[in-house]
C-alpha cells in the first residue's frame, strides 16, 4: 500500500460526526472520559512511587481474575476482573513493599498469574476470543448502565483519594520522613495498591490493558517534566490523559481502526513535547542561575 | 483562633520537664544487646551528639524516640509522656539523600510535610498556612528555591529544607540522624549553625546522630557514646578523651587534639565501619 493511501486510511472523518450521534459512540466516550479523570488522579502517585511495574502487572493478571470469572459465568467477567486486579495489587503493594525486591516479586507473581489465566482459557468450553479481548479492550461494547457502574466507582476512587491525600503524598515522595512523623506509610501503601486496583480492574475490560499502562504512566510523566507542584501536575496528567482517550476515540471513529492506537499515539506525542519544553526550560533555568 | 506564634502554648511545661527522659532503657535484638541500663535527660535547649561506630543502635536510639521501635526495658518520655509514633513534640531531619528529578514536589511542598502532612483529608490552601510555610523557608534562608523542584536543588539546598520541614511545625525535640553526612564542609557548617541558633532561640533539645563529631564540636554541650552494648555520656572533653574511649572500645584508642578539631586514632580497627574523625 502506498503510503499517501496509508495516510488517508488512517486519517479519514468521512462519517465521524454521524457515528459521534450514536448512543454506543456516547456511551463509549463518556467511560474514556470518566476513565481519563481516574487515571489522571492516580498517575501522578504512581510514578512517584515507582509502581509502573506493579499497574503493568496489575493490568495483566485483570486478566486471570476474568478467565477465572469465565469459568463460572460469562456475566461474571467484569466483577472476575475487578477481583483480579485488586488481588494482584494487593499481592504486590504487600509483598513488594522493599523497593530492592518489588521488581522480582511481581515479575514471579506475574508469570504464575498468567499462566493460571491461561489454564482458565483453555478450561473454558466455549468460544473464549469474544469474551477476552481484555488485552485490547471493547470500549465500543459499553451501555448506558456500565457507564453509570463506572462513574459511581471513579467516583468512589476519587473520594477515598481526596480522604488520604495529605498523607499519601507525603509517603509517596517522602517515605522516610512520613514514617518518622507517625504516617502510617504501610497502610497507605495497601490502601494506594486498592484504589489501583479496582482502577484496573474497571479499565481494562473497557480500554484494554495496553491502554491502562498508557493512560496511568504516560501523562503523568509528560506533567513532571512541566511542573514541580504536585496538584498542578495531577490536573495536567487529567487533561492530558482526557486529550488523549477523548481524541483517540474520535480519530478512531471514521476509520474503524483500534482505538488503543490513536490513543497512545497521541500521548507519546503530548510526553515527547513535554519533554523538549522541560529541557529547554531547565537549560534556560541553568542558565539564568549561572549568571 | 489560636494565636499566630503557636509557640506560646506549649513552651512552658517543656520549659519544667526533661525534653527526653530515659530511665534504665535497654534495647536488645534477640540476643543482641545494643545498649543497656541507658539513664539519660536532656534538658530544653540542649545540644547532645549521639557517637558511636556502625551498629551500635545510634539510629535505633532515635526510633525509639520517634515511638517507631519499643524499649526492651525502662521507659522513655518526650516533654513529660511516653515516646508515642506521631508525636507533634519530635522533629526529624533525616540524613540527605539524592532525591528524584523528575518527581514533581517543590522547596515549599516538603516543607509543608512537615506542619500537616500527617492530616487526613486534601486540606486548605489558607493564607496562615502559607505564611507558616514561608516563615520556615525564610528562617534557614531558602525562599530562593522554594519553587524549584526539590531532586534539582544541591545536597546543602535539600537539607536546609529538610531542618525547615522539621522546625515548620515547632517541635521540642529535634532528633536529626546524620543530617551533615554527604554535604561539604560550607554546607556542614550552615547546616548545623541552623539547628544551632534554633535550639538557642527556642529552647529545643537536638540529640544529633554522627559520625563525624567535629562540624558540631563547638556547639555539643553533652555526648552520648555508644559501643557494643556499653555507653558513655558526658560533656566533650570527658568522654571524648583516650582512657574514656579505649575503656568503652576495649582496645587502645587516641583521641588527639589538632587545633580546635579532634582525631580519633584505633577505633577504626576495633569496628571496622566505623570512621569518623578523618576528614
Amino acid at each position: 500500500m502506498p503510503p499517501a493511501e496509508i495516510i488517508d486510511r488512517i486519517f479519514t472523518f468521512e462519517g465521524t460526526g454521524e457515528l459521534l450521534g450514536y448512543g454506543f459512540v456516547q456511551s463509549s466516550l463518556l467511560a474514556g472520559a470518566l476513565l481519563a479523570l481516574v487515571a489522571g488522579a492516580l498517575g501522578p502517585l504512581v510514578v512517584a512511587r515507582r509502581v509502573s511495574f506493579a499497574v503493568h502487572g496489575t493490568s495483566e493478571l485483570t486478566f486471570t481474575g476474568a478467565a477465572a470469572a469465565l469459568l463460572v459465568s460469562a456475566s461474571w467477567v467484569s466483577a472476575g476482573a475487578l477481583i483480579g486486579a485488586v488481588t494482584a495489587a494487593l499481592v504486590f503493594g504487600l509483598l513488594g513493599l522493599r523497593e530492592r525486591e518489588r521488581d522480582s516479586v511481581i515479575g514471579v507473581v506475574l508469570s504464575f498469574g498468567l499462566g493460571l489465566g491461561g489454564l482458565f482459557l483453555w478450561l473454558y468450553p466455549g468460544r473464549s476470543s469474544n469474551q477476552l479481548s481484555l488485552l485490547f479492550g471493547q470500549i465500543v461494547a459499553i451501555g448506558r448502565d456500565d457507564v453509570w457502574l463506572l462513574a459511581s466507582a471513579v467516583l468512589a476512587v476519587l473520594v477515598a483519594l481526596a480522604l488520604v491525600w495529605r498523607p499519601l503524598l507525603f509517603a509517596s515522595m517522602d517515605p522516610e520522613v512520613a514514617l518518622a512523623r507517625g504516617v502510617p506509610v504501610r497502610a497507605l501503601s495497601v490502601v494506594f495498591a486498592c484504589l489501583v486496583g479496582v482502577a484496573t480492574g474497571l479499565a481494562v475490560p473497557t480500554v484494554g490493558a495496553l491502554l491502562v499502562l498508557a493512560l496511568l504512566i504516560t501523562p503523568a510523566a509528560a506533567a513532571a517534566q512541566l511542573t514541580a507542584n504536585p496538584v498542578t501536575a495531577m490536573l495536567l496528567a487529567t487533561v492530558f490523559a482526557e486529550v488523549a482517550v477523548i481524541g483517540g476515540i474520535i480519530l478512531s471513529l471514521a476509520p474503524g481502526a483500534p482505538i488503543s492506537a490513536y490513543v497512545t499515539a497521541i500521548i507519546f506525542v503530548i510526553y515527547l513535547g513535554s519533554r523538549w519544553i522541560g529541557a529547554v526550560r531547565h537549560r534556560s533555568g541553568a542558565r539564568a542561575a549561572s549568571r | 483562633m489560636a494565636p499566630a506564634g503557636v509557640t506560646a502554648g506549649a513552651a512552658p511545661v517543656r520549659a519544667r520537664a526533661p525534653a527526653v527522659r530515659l530511665r534504665a532503657a535497654g534495647l536488645c535484638y534477640g540476643t543482641r544487646t545494643l545498649w543497656d541500663g541507658l539513664d539519660l535527660a536532656v534538658a530544653p535547649g540542649e545540644f547532645l551528639a549521639v557517637l558511636g561506630p556502625n551498629g551500635s543502635g545510634k539510629t535505633s536510639l532515635l526510633r525509639v524516640l520517634l515511638g517507631l521501635q519499643p524499649l526492651t526495658h525502662g521507659t522513655v518520655e518526650l516533654a513529660g509522656r511516653p515516646a508515642r509514633r506521631g508525636s507533634r513534640t519530635v522533629g526529624y531531619i533525616p540524613q540527605q539523600r539524592a532525591l528524584d528529578p523528575t518527581v514533581p514536589l517543590r522547596g515549599r511542598d516538603l516543607v509543608g510535610f512537615g506542619l500537616d502532612g500527617h492530616r487526613w483529608g486534601v486540606g486548605r490552601a489558607s493564607r496562615r498556612r502559607r505564611a507558616r510555610v514561608l516563615e520556615a523557608l525564610e528562617e534557614v534562608g531558602a525562599t530562593d528555591y522554594a519553587d524549584a523542584p526539590v531532586g534539582r536543588l544541591s545536597g546543602g539546598e535539600q537539607q536546609r529544607l529538610r531542618v525547615a520541614q522539621a522546625l515548620v511545625g515547632d517541635p521540642g525535640v529535634l532528633l536529626c540522624d546524620e543530617p551533615l553526612l554527604s554535604l561539604d564542609l560550607g554546607h556542614q557548617r550552615v547546616v548545623s549553625e541552623l539547628i544551632d541558633a534554633r535550639r538557642r532561640a527556642a529552647d529545643t533539645a537536638v540529640l544529633f546522630v554522627t559520625h563525624e563529631i567535629n562540624p558540631v564540636l563547638p556547639m555539643v554541650d553533652r555526648v552520648l557514646y555508644l559501643v557494643d552494648g556499653r555507653h558513655r555520656i558526658g560533656a566533650p572533653d570527658e568522654v571524648l578523651t583516650s582512657a574514656v574511649l579505649s575503656e568503652l572500645y576495649g582496645t587502645e584508642v587516641d583521641v588527639l587534639r589538632v587545633r580546635d578539631r579532634l582525631l580519633v586514632v584505633g577505633a577504626d580497627e576495633a569496628a571496622p565501619a566505623h570512621c569518623w574523625g578523618q576528614a
